[in-house]
């Protein structure tokens, strides 16, 4: 338990080092495509019954969410391979699942932050959304997701560039195709089915009905947490082959 | 206090250890010497459970390194070849993080920093970033560091590395602090006087093999006392004596210009390998 709270505690002590770069890089992002998408093209449209902003803000705090999380995958590797900080924490008397339990509460609450700002940028545009238990669950569920991948994959990767090539090839992808900006029941049916695939899909899926106070599909709960813990077990095997 | 038995590590196809055995026994100050490339960091990787090795066994404080890897961990201390500070962090902060790692209460975290902030005099440096010290002053934060938890075993590598002379000596002298406070010291160097200066024992290592341990002075009395150089188709040639005289009378008979110095523990090493130590 201690262990996990150091290793927590850096990232946190980090993160509040930079802590106005880093609310500036979260917000710049959704700013945009709020102002491109919601404010600007999607002014007069409406999906599904609702004003394309009150569509667009769930979907961001799924996109938000899932990129902040996994960017704990860059600081680890900063830490890894430019600062070998690393090294310290595996001489350290802590067993690997506190380290790798630090690190994935960092990415969540690094979430959890970018989330709040996408709820703050959405109250200025006049969204008022119902941001309830399920809601939070999903931000939760996703996020504790997508830092576990980023602990698992910033232990397999030999360089800081290795990253950046799978966040192109994965999390780009999934931001723009997860339902984030658009329903997915609206593409033809082999897209459908593939893009029922990305987890992001069924965290948008999810926040978006929480947000409308429509009920969840549970199967979106139970896909998130069933595979954010296998993420999470693979993350603390990967620690393992990281050591020399 | 430190055992190894055997250990070999390869990656890959490269051998970077070939079945290395050594005991050093509580409080010695132990030198391991060798070129670079020649399995000194891997010997300290195993030992401090940043790598695994492909065969033998260690311990440290009587704590299996791999089996017990939390209790042995506990019983050493480790200063990286490579500055491993947190750049953002202060001084303090890197101190009182690692304190927590090591499960110190907030109290026993603020008396110890205290304490070794005076003791590698830098004080006046708690709150400053990192990022902004000298490199003579990193590898004093980072023995201060190596030292928050009160280690039984200090593991030393390259702590001088890239330091100019004047600082080198402040190191050596905070190193044998050190020692007399009771610790087992574990050092990894290339520069020679270092090992001859702080060393009880020293074991070279070259490619991966130990080819030679004993106290400095047992290793460099097995040469001869006095070493004299001399030029000799454009390679350096020396020859040892026991004593000046006889080195004196070597040079009587001959016209080339020589130089007569006192044997030291490059002599050995190069004896040994027919390599210099430094890279």
């Amino acid at each position: 338990m201690s262990g996990m709270l150091a290793i927590y505690y850096r990232e946190i002590l980090i993160l509040r080092k930079k802590l106005f770069r880093q609310l500036a890089s979260m917000s710049v992002s959704p700013l945009l495509y709020l102002v491109a998408f919601g404010l600007g093209m999607g002014r007069d449209v409406r999906v599904g019954g609702h004003a394309y902003l009150e569509f667009l803000i769930p979907g961001l705090v799924a996109m938000s969410s899932m990129v902040q999380a996994f960017a704990i995958a860059s600081e680890i590797n900063i830490a890894r391979f430019y600062w070998h900080i690393f090294e310290e924490f595996q001489a350290a008397p802590i067993r690997n699942i506190a380290y790798v339990t630090g690190e994935v509460l960092a990415g969540v609450t690094r979430a959890l932050i970018s989330t709040a700002i996408i709820l703050i940028i959405g109250l200025f545009s006049g969204v008022t959304l119902a941001y309830n238990f399920h809601f939070w669950l999903a931000v939760l569920l996703n996020s504790f997701l997508f830092a576990s991948l980023a602990v698992g994959l910033a232990m397999l990767v030999k360089s800081h560039s290795d990253q950046a090539l799978l966040s192109n090839f994965f999390i780009t992808p999934m931001a723009f195709l997860g339902g984030t900006f658009f329903p997915v029941d609206k593409m033809p049916d082999w897209a459908r089915t593939l893009l029922h695939f990305l987890p992001l899909t069924h965290a948008s899926s999810a926040i978006r009905a929480a947000a409308f106070d429509e009920p969840v599909d549970p199967f979106s709960y139970l896909l998130l947490a069933g595979l954010g813990v296998a993420l999470f077990v693979l993350a603390f095997q990967c620690v393992n082959r990281a050591r020399e | 206090m430190i055992r190894i038995e055997n250990l070999t590590k390869k990656y890959n196809r490269t051998e970077a250890l070939k079945g290395v055995s050594l005991d050093v026994p509580a409080g010695e100050l132990f030198a391991y010497l060798g070129p670079n490339g020649s399995g000194k960091t891997t010997t300290i990787k195993i030992l401090t459970g940043l790598a695994v090795p492909t065969s033998g066994e260690a311990w440290l404080h009587g704590y299996h390194v791999g089996r017990q890897s939390i209790e042995a961990k506990r019983q050493c201390g480790v200063v990286p070849q490579n500055i491993n500070l947190d750049q953002e962090l202060s001084v303090y902060e890197n101190l009182d993080l690692h304190g927590k790692l090591f499960q110190m209460s907030k109290r026993e975290r603020a008396g110890k920093i205290a304490e070794l902030l005076e003791y590698t005099d830098a004080t006046d440096r708690q709150d400053s970033p990192v990022k902004h010290l000298s490199g003579g002053l990193r590898r004093r934060i980072m023995i201060a560091r190596a030292l928050m938890h009160s280690p039984k075993i200090l593991f030393l590598d390259e702590p001088t590395a890239g330091l100019d002379p004047a600082i080198r000596r402040r190191i050596w002298s905070l190193v044998k602090k050190i020692q007399q406070g009771g610790a087992t010291i574990f050092l990894t160097t290339h520069y020679i006087e270092e090992a001859e200066f702080l060393a009880d024992r020293v074991a070279f290592l070259d490619e991966g093999k130990i080819v030679a341990l004993d106290t400095p002075q047992t290793l460099m009395e097995r040469l001869g006392a006095w070493a004299l150089d001399r030029i000799e188709n454009g390679a350096m040639q020396t020859r040892y004596f026991r004593d000046r005289d006889e080195a004196n009378r070597h040079i009587g008979g001959h016209d080339e210009s020589f130089s007569v110095r006192r044997v030291n523990l490059e002599d050995v090493f190069i004896s040994f390998t027919g390599k210099k130590v430094q890279p």
